[in-house]
C-alpha cells in the first residue's frame, strides 16, 4: 500500500508503469487519473487539506478496500496547493487477481476519497473565488457500497 | 486546553487556521456555543451546523461527542476530495 499527499506534480505514466510491474500474481491493474477541469473560465484551483488526518483517512479508506476485495496492491496519490486546468490532481491504482475486484475497489476508493478525505477545493474564475460545495450525489454514491 | 483547527471557509470566516482554547465544554456542541458567544466572526462561521463537519483527534465525529480527553478538534465544511 502506497499513499502520498504532496504539492508536487506526479508522472501518471511512470507511476502506472511502476505499479503494473506487480508481483507476478495479479492479473488486473486499474488506474484512475483525476485532472483539473478548465470549465467556466477556471484559471486555477487551490486545494487545502488537513495534514495528519488526510494521511489517516486515506490509509483507512485503502484498508477498507483491501478488506473488501482481494487486492495485492493499492496506490493513492493526492495533491494539494495551487493547480491549473489540465493538471493532475490525484490518481488511484488497484491490483488484483481478477479485473472485477480491481475495478470495484478503484471506484470504492474514488467514492470515499470524494467525501471522506479532508480536502477542500477553491476555484478561481472570472467571477472571483468560490469554495466547491459537496454534492448530494457524493453522499448517495457511498450508499451503494 | 484543546487545539481547535479551522479549514476552508470556516478558517476564512474566523480569520485564523488554529488556536488553543481553555474550555470546560462537555461536548463539541457546547464548545461551539462558547465560541459563538465570543465574537461575531465565530457566530457567522457556526451559524448553520448542518453545513459543517467536525473531527476529534483527526477522526470524524458528531457534534454531540464528548470533548473529554480530546487533544484536537477541527471544524470544516463537507469534504471535496478526488
Amino acid at each position: 500500500m502506497d499513499i502520498r499527499v504532496q504539492p508536487d506534480p506526479f508522472d501518471y505514466g511512470a507511476e502506472s508503469a511502476r505499479f503494473a510491474q506487480g508481483d507476478g500474481q495479479s492479473g488486473a491493474v486499474v488506474t484512475f487519473l483525476g485532472l483539473v477541469r478548465g470549465t467556466g473560465g477556471l484559471s486555477r484551483m487551490e486545494i487545502e487539506h488537513y495534514p495528519g488526518m488526510t494521511e489517516r483517512a486515506l490509509a483507512a479508506i485503502a484498508g477498507d478496500a483491501s478488506a473488501r476485495w482481494p487486492l495485492s496492491d493499492v496506490l493513492i496519490i493526492h495533491r494539494f496547493g495551487t493547480l491549473a486546468p489540465g493538471d493532475p490532481i490525484m490518481m488511484v491504482a488497484t491490483a488484483s487477481r481478477h479485473r472485477q475486484a480491481a475495478f470495484e475497489a478503484a471506484e470504492f476508493l474514488m467514492d470515499y476519497l470524494k467525501s471522506r478525505a479532508p480536502f477542500w477545493k477553491k476555484e478561481f474564475g472570472p467571477d472571483g473565488a468560490e469554495w466547491v460545495a459537496a454534492k448530494d450525489d457524493d453522499e448517495t454514491a457511498l450508499a451503494r457500497w | 486546553m484543546i487545539e481547535v483547527l479551522y479549514f476552508a471557509w470556516v478558517r476564512e470566516r474566523i480569520g485564523i487556521p488554529r488556536e488553543r482554547i481553555e474550555t470546560g465544554a462537555a461536548t463539541v456542541a457546547d464548545l461551539v456555543e462558547e465560541l459563538k458567544a465570543r465574537e461575531d466572526r465565530y457566530a457567522a462561521a457556526f451559524a448553520d451546523l448542518r453545513a459543517l463537519r467536525v473531527a476529534l483527534d483527526q477522526e470524524l465525529a458528531d457534534f454531540s461527542a464528548p470533548l473529554a480527553g480530546a487533544r484536537e478538534v477541527a471544524f470544516f465544511p463537507p469534504m471535496t476530495g478526488g
